[in-house]
């Protein structure tokens, strides 16, 4: 680069940093796949830019959902990114199975540097930037409603938390097209991870994307335990919340908790990359086993923050495709508060190869192994809610039955793993890696999945096809045990995680069950598209304004399809577990309501996003060394924040004429639709009335 | 006490007694370290239990932490963050020692 | 908020304001959780601080590099910082002038910024002496804990301020008040995360 003012404005970049630059000094098959993917984020990116040009709708995207404060605009918004970012983080999986199939005692097609980096961002983000965002868009838009609320307790705080994921997102994104990404895996390990051995680009992208999501999960577990805590309707004791309430409120405790050792783990070794400062390096008095203790005080609470939500969906669905009331309340709210705390108890088993005496690991085993009971009772609750229920085999309850079933297995695998001495076999190998996913996918995605399903028609007005649904289903369950079941062999046998080729020819037939596993999974996310592409185009045969297309429960069900922006004309009082349900069967519910009043809501603002775009703009420069940028970023930030805290007009008013106009209009709908009984719910016919 | 209901002068009162005893603690951890009378884990020991009694005496005069019924909300908050950061704290010690000394 | 839940003493406001009660409630709550996880951060400095204490590879350690006189006097600085802004407080909630209310927080942004020019000066020191944060684990824990602590009360300071033009433009309307509370709420956290410190890390560096 010329001398001058360049390197200070540049930092360390150079055009070698490009995938492009690359793959034209170097064009194997692995550098051409890098290019690949750094053109598809760009044409993306111009594409988007220009559908929305062409549709002249960014006055609309800007006032209506970018700078919107709407908790349900908010959710849709996470769920929306958590399908991208799943898009990316699974092709990224097929790759590295492909790879894995290919590479016998040969060097398939994928160099080792840049698979490290696959299996890096595969797992971060799944995790940060799908699971997180998906089930923190489930619960922002769900429970609000569940509880009678007409928002979260902070709503410009769940934009700004939006937008830092995003912010970050973006950072990962942006990852594939400038620089390269962290070898480290999700987890970043010091020393790898220090300047020594790791003095890239990549780890800083890894350390400040993970850090500025961290941040908006604390804020958004923050936002949600407030708001469940202070903005329950009347009559909605904490004993006659929805179960998905409650798991949200476990959750959102996890999140204050847990979050902040992550943003300790990473500023520390971020202390050490860019200060020079000695926490986990070789020398000078660094302690690397201090970064696995805090990364794992974080990372055992963060998978109970994954599979919490999910059990909450679980609930709620089991319960209302077994047109039956949920089995053993009491029990399911204590054994979700047990597993909470006990989260904070167990992470040592992450590292019991690590080096601590027997004694040490035996405490963290018993604790391991005790924690599965909880969840053992939950699993007997559903079974006691379907015993004698009418079960209606829709999709999400299809998900349930498989995750209850497969989800099991993983468990047990999961007790083989508490055992130190057995985990000091597997350790590290691909039991682990079957286990974990075992977890994640059966438990948290087919989770998620069911909410997507069980709520769309709430959030949209109309119903998904069904169809398709099962199509995509069938094909998750199927891809992934073709995936992941041979896992379990491999590791069993002795073959590492995260290695790029292999030299054990016995362990071919395994990898290739595995790979066409992938690809399997691969054609459910395509038919999760087709699904939803279909679903549009049918969407008027499908809808359900009336809004109760399951002959639901909870309050949610109680508004129309979708709900006006207020949610609640007058805010409900409930006298009981499943109080729309029981309002229908007393024949107390679709009353319209004596009076109107107007109603205030948070006016939009544009603090998320401004903050959202400064954050990454600020990571930016902090990882390519431009420090001019990083400054003005972090000013730029206070200085946002402080100029927001100046701005008094802050509500909107609905009046309450334009209220009652919305009443009435769907009050009427309620009144012309037919009510339906359960047999005709995926036809047509259902117009989101139920039949009593 | 403070309450919502409390006259000025009572809440005056109230951080004046919080802020005496807490100069009086700091004081006392300080002038038992300047002046050594104790064997040094006993000191130590003095100091942190020092430590912690003046926490107390801040949220209970400045932070109006009580076991009222009104404050009992943020006391139950309190006392699952410090069970949290006990667990985080203890467990970190004791893992990070133990390893050291099977590493020597 | 139901109408029959008990005030809550800790918001400190009175009778009459009724409105802002009903407001503070979850705002508040919001705030005390958000200490909690900072908390949590402090805590987990302080068991990093606890690891690496031994690490100073033959270079500075805490016998070598703390001084009393200072830190005793930082002390002293801190805590009083948190009764003027306990007395801002009730000038607030008992209706006293505006000048009342903007001394008192003046008088404690003074003494938060005297804290950190202190705080600062003893950096400088040991600089002085060649320990830098760069020299060994023990000196990197050091500077991580002590600056966390220094940069929230940096804030702290920035966030006095504000408040107080805050008062001058819009006078005490309810978000200005809640606001004050929060930042009440914060700079007496922040004094007992130093009474942490002072203990743990320095008397405990000091003690012979």
């Amino acid at each position: 680069m010329t001398q001058g003012i360049w390197p200070a404005v540049l930092g360390r970049f150079d055009w070698q940093a490009l995938p492009f630059v690359r793959a034209w000094n170097n064009p194997t098959a692995s550098e051409i796949i890098g290019a690949g993917a750094a053109l598809i984020v760009i044409i993306s990116a111009i594409f988007v830019v220009v559908l929305i040009s062409r549709l002249g709708k960014w006055r609309y995207l800007w006032s209506e959902w970018l700078t919107s404060l709407d908790h349900k605009k908010i959710g849709i918004m996470y769920i929306v990114l958590a399908f991208v970012m799943l898009s990316r983080a699974l092709i990224e999986a097929v790759l590295m199975r492909m790879q894995q199939a290919a590479a016998i005692n040969n060097p398939g097609f994928i160099a080792p540097d840049h698979f490290s980096q696959l299996f890096s961002t595969h797992g971060s983000i799944m995790i940060f930037f799908m699971a997180m965002p998906f089930l923190t868009g489930l619960i922002n838009y769900v429970m609000p409603l569940q509880i009678g609320s007409r928002d979260v307790a902070f709503p410009l705080l769940n934009s700004i938390s939006l937008w830092l994921t995003g912010g970050a997102a973006g950072l990962m994104m942006i990852s594939l097209v400038i620089g390269a990404f962290s070898t480290g895996g999700w987890s970043g390990y010091p020393p790898y991870t220090e300047l020594a051995f790791s003095p890239g680009v990549g780890t800083d992208y890894w350390i400040l994307a993970v850090t500025l999501g961290s941040i908006g999960s604390t804020l958004t577990g923050l936002n949600f335990a407030v708001t469940i805590y202070k903005m329950r309707c009347p009559g909605m004791n904490l004993m006659r919340m929805p179960l998905f309430v409650w798991t949200a409120l476990c959750t959102s405790v996890l999140m204050i908790f847990a979050m902040p050792p992550l943003t300790v783990a990473t500023a520390l070794l971020a202390l050490d990359r860019y200060l020079g400062f000695h926490f986990f390096t070789n020398d000078l008095g660094g302690n690397m086993m201090n970064y696995a203790n805090l990364f794992w005080l974080f990372g055992h609470p963060e998978v109970y923050i994954l599979i919490l939500p999910a059990f909450g969906v679980y609930s709620e669905v089991v319960s209302t495709f077994s047109t039956k009331k949920l089995y053993g309340y009491t029990s399911l709210v204590l054994a979700t508060a047990a597993i909470a705390v006990l989260s904070f108890t167990v992470w040592v088993h992450h590292f019991f190869t690590m080096g601590q005496s027997a004694d040490i690991n035996a405490v963290f085993g018993i604790v391991t192994i005790a924690i599965g009971v909880p969840t053992g009772v939950k699993i007997y609750d559903w079974i006691w809610t379907m015993f004698l229920g009418e079960v209606r085999f829709t999709v999400p309850m299809l998900y349930s039955l498989a995750f209850m079933m497969t989800f099991v297995l993983g468990g047990l695998t999961g007790i083989i793993l508490a055992f130190p001495p057995l985990d000091y076999l597997v350790h590290n190998t691909l039991f682990l890696v079957a286990h974990f996913h075992n977890m994640l996918i059966p438990g948290l995605l087919f989770g998620m999945l069911a909410g997507y399903h069980y709520w769309f028609p709430k959030a949209f007005g109309f119903r998904l096809n069904e169809k398709w649904g099962r199509i995509a289903f069938g094909c998750w369950v199927f891809g992934f045990y073709l995936a992941f079941m041979p896992l379990y062999v491999l590791g069993a046998a002795g073959m590492a995680r995260r290695t790029q080729a292999v030299f054990e020819p016995a362990f071919l037939p395994w990898l290739y069950i595995a790979g066409v596993g992938a690809l399997v999974l691969f054609c459910a996310l395509a038919s999760l598209f087709v699904q939803l592409w279909v679903s549009i185009r049918e969407r008027d045969a499908n809808r359900v304004f009336a809004g109760d297309p399951w002959d639901g429960r909870g309050l949610e069900w109680s508004t129309s399809a979708p709900p006006p922006e207020y949610n609640y004309a007058v805010i409900p009082r409930v006298q009981g577990l499943d109080p729309f349900y029981d309002g229908k069967r007393n024949d107390d519910s679709y009353a319209p309501p004596s009076s109107y009043d107007d109603i205030e809501l948070p006016k939009n603002s544009m603090t998320g996003p401004v903050l959202g775009v400064v954050a990454a703009v600020t990571a930016f420069g902090l990882v390519w060394h431009m420090w001019w940028l990083a400054a003005i970023g972090v000013l730029a930030s206070i200085a946002t924040v402080i100029t927001r805290s100046f701005v008094r007009d802050v509500h909107q008013i609905i009046r309450a004429d334009e209220i009652e106009r919305t009443e009435r209009r769907w009050l009427s709908a309620v009144a012309a639709a037919k009510p339906i009984p359960r047999e005709v719910e995926m036809t047509s016919a259902n117009q989101g009335l139920a039949e009593v | 006490m403070s309450g919502p209901n409390h006259s000025k002068r009572d809440e005056i009162r109230s951080y004046a007694t919080g802020y005496g005893l807490a100069l009086a603690l700091t004081g006392a951890a300080f002038a038992i370290v300047y002046w050594p009378s104790f064997a040094s884990t006993t000191t130590l020991a003095i100091v942190l239990g020092l430590a912690l009694v003046q926490m107390v005496v801040h949220f209970r005069f400045f932070l109006h932490i009580s076991l009222r019924k009104s404050a009992r909300d943020n006391l139950y908050l309190i006392l699952f963050s410090t069970l949290i950061v006990i667990l985080m704290v203890s467990g970190t010690l004791i893992i990070l020692l133990n390893l050291r000394v099977r590493m020597m | 908020m139901s109408s029959s839940e008990v005030k809550h003493p800790a918001l400190n406001l009175c009778d009459s304001d009724e409105l802002t009660h009903g407001l503070a409630g979850s705002e508040v709550l919001g705030f005390w959780v958000f200490l909690m996880s900072d908390a949590v951060i402090f805590a987990l400095l302080f068991a990093t601080y606890g690891v690496m204490l031994p690490a100073t590879v033959g270079g500075p350690t805490p016998a070598s590099e703390y001084n009393i006189l200072p830190v005793f006097l930082e002390t002293l600085v801190l805590l009083t910082s948190s009764f003027t802004f306990g007395m801002a407080s009730v000038a607030m909630k008992h209706g006293a002038p505006r000048r009342q209310l903007l001394g008192w927080m003046g008088v404690t942004l003074v003494l938060g910024l005297a804290f950190l020019g202190m705080e600062l000066h003893e950096f400088a020191t040991m600089f002085g002496d060649n320990a830098y944060p760069t020299r060994s684990g023990y000196l990197s824990s050091f500077f991580a804990l002590v600056t966390t602590h220094g940069l929230h009360v940096f804030f702290g300071s920035l966030w006095i301020i504000v408040m107080m033009v805050q008062v001058m433009t819009f006078g005490l309307d309810a978000r200005v008040k809640i606001n004050i509370l929060r930042l009440g709420l914060f700079w007496h956290f922040l004094d007992i995360v130093w009474i942490a410190i002072f203990s743990v890390v320095y008397l405990q560096g000091l003690i012979r």
